[in-house]
């Protein structure tokens, strides 16, 4: 199936695309058919760079214990980390 | 017939006029043939798309593909154009028609075709398919497993996805619909819903509910594929195009 259901965010971050490092700007969750990975559902993610200037993407397609195992890591990583450091933000 | 065919990329005039990619297959074994538009798949216009252009070509149809998503990502692979695509919501119908009316023309216009144009597509493309005839004058549509042609959308999906079974009267042309029994988008209770209102609407239709295959029964480079399924939808497109488009 076809389930269309998106999670989009906006995101700070940066990424290793094919043609470099980039800056990115939002990001896609969801649960569908993947491109690449061999099963019929993955849980997906796109990590992209919008607007002006050149679009870029990361992706990742993964099975759903890969998915909540990394998510949990994830969370697991923010939690250990200090308070102090979490909101170490400087503008692009 | 040979199967003799060329294919290339070619620019097309799309929905107000903008310049869009296209893939463009057309056989070179017949005088005259008829036409079809295909519509790509959710995940864009990718090689598997490409492929299935290229075949109808060998079956004596010159088809051609927009990319829906060229205006998205100009230049970009198929996979990043659809998951940018995807994270703005998906494409504007209306913006969606115009670009299958741009290729409409093109076909029409070819000093070889018979004047007759159909449209085929699948998964998101066979909604959008459905929808093309609706407001275009085609002859044919196919529906490969279209969700929400019928049935709204639960209010959580980002995509501007509506259903447009309401808009039935504006068909023109007659309808095949192929879909796979374990589809829950569209599911069986959804097709049905779908065949009451053509039937109400007092148009020609098709349907064929595959058992054992789901939703992308085509793709034969998913595990997806269903190789009867395939294969007995496949002869049905054929015959179809055959009393639709010549």
């Amino acid at each position: 199936m076809c389930t269309y259901q998106t999670e989009t965010l906006r995101v700070r971050a940066s990424a290793k695309t094919a043609r470099g490092w980039a800056n990115m700007t939002d990001a896609s969750v969801y649960f569908d058919h993947p491109v690449h990975f061999m099963a019929n559902h993955a849980l997906m993610i796109d990590v992209l760079r919008q607007g002006p200037g050149e679009t870029a993407r990361v992706g990742l397609e993964m099975d759903a214990a890969s998915a909540r195992a990394l998510a949990e890591a994830i969370l697991r990583a923010l939690e250990h980390a200090p308070a102090s450091l979490l909101d170490d933000s400087v503008a692009h | 017939m040979t199967h003799d065919l060329n294919a290339s990329t070619i620019s097309i005039a799309g929905h107000g006029g903008d310049q869009i990619e296209a893939y463009f297959a057309v056989p070179t074994d017949v005088d005259q043939h008829g036409s079809i538009v295909v519509i790509h798949h959710l995940p864009g216009y990718d090689e598997s798309t490409k492929e299935i252009t290229r075949r109808f070509a060998a079956h004596g149809y010159a088809a051609l593909m927009p990319n829906l998503y060229h205006r998205e990502a100009p230049g970009a692979d198929p996979d990043d154009a659809a998951a940018i695509a995807r994270n703005n919501g998906g494409i504007p119908d209306e913006r969606l028609v115009g670009d299958v009316e741009g290729a409409m023309k093109y076909l029409k216009a070819l000093s070889t075709s018979n004047g007759k144009v159909a449209s085929i597509g699948y998964c998101s493309g066979g909604r959008q398919s459905f929808l093309a005839g609706c407001r275009l004058p085609l002859e044919g549509v196919i529906d490969c497993y279209g969700a929400f042609v019928v049935g709204t959308p639960p209010a959580e999906f980002p995509l501007r996805v509506t259903p447009v079974v309401g808009e039935a009267s504006g068909l023109t042309g007659e309808v095949l619909g192929l879909f796979g029994a374990e589809d829950k988008f569209p599911d069986t209770a959804q097709t049905e819903e779908l065949a009451d209102a053509l039937r109400a609407a007092g148009k020609t239709f098709t349907f064929r509910t595959y058992e054992n295959a789901g939703h992308a029964f085509f793709s034969p480079n998913r595990p997806s594929y269903r190789v009867e399924a395939a294969n007995e939808g496949w002869d049905e497109i054929f015959a179809f195009l055959a009393r639709t488009v010549g």
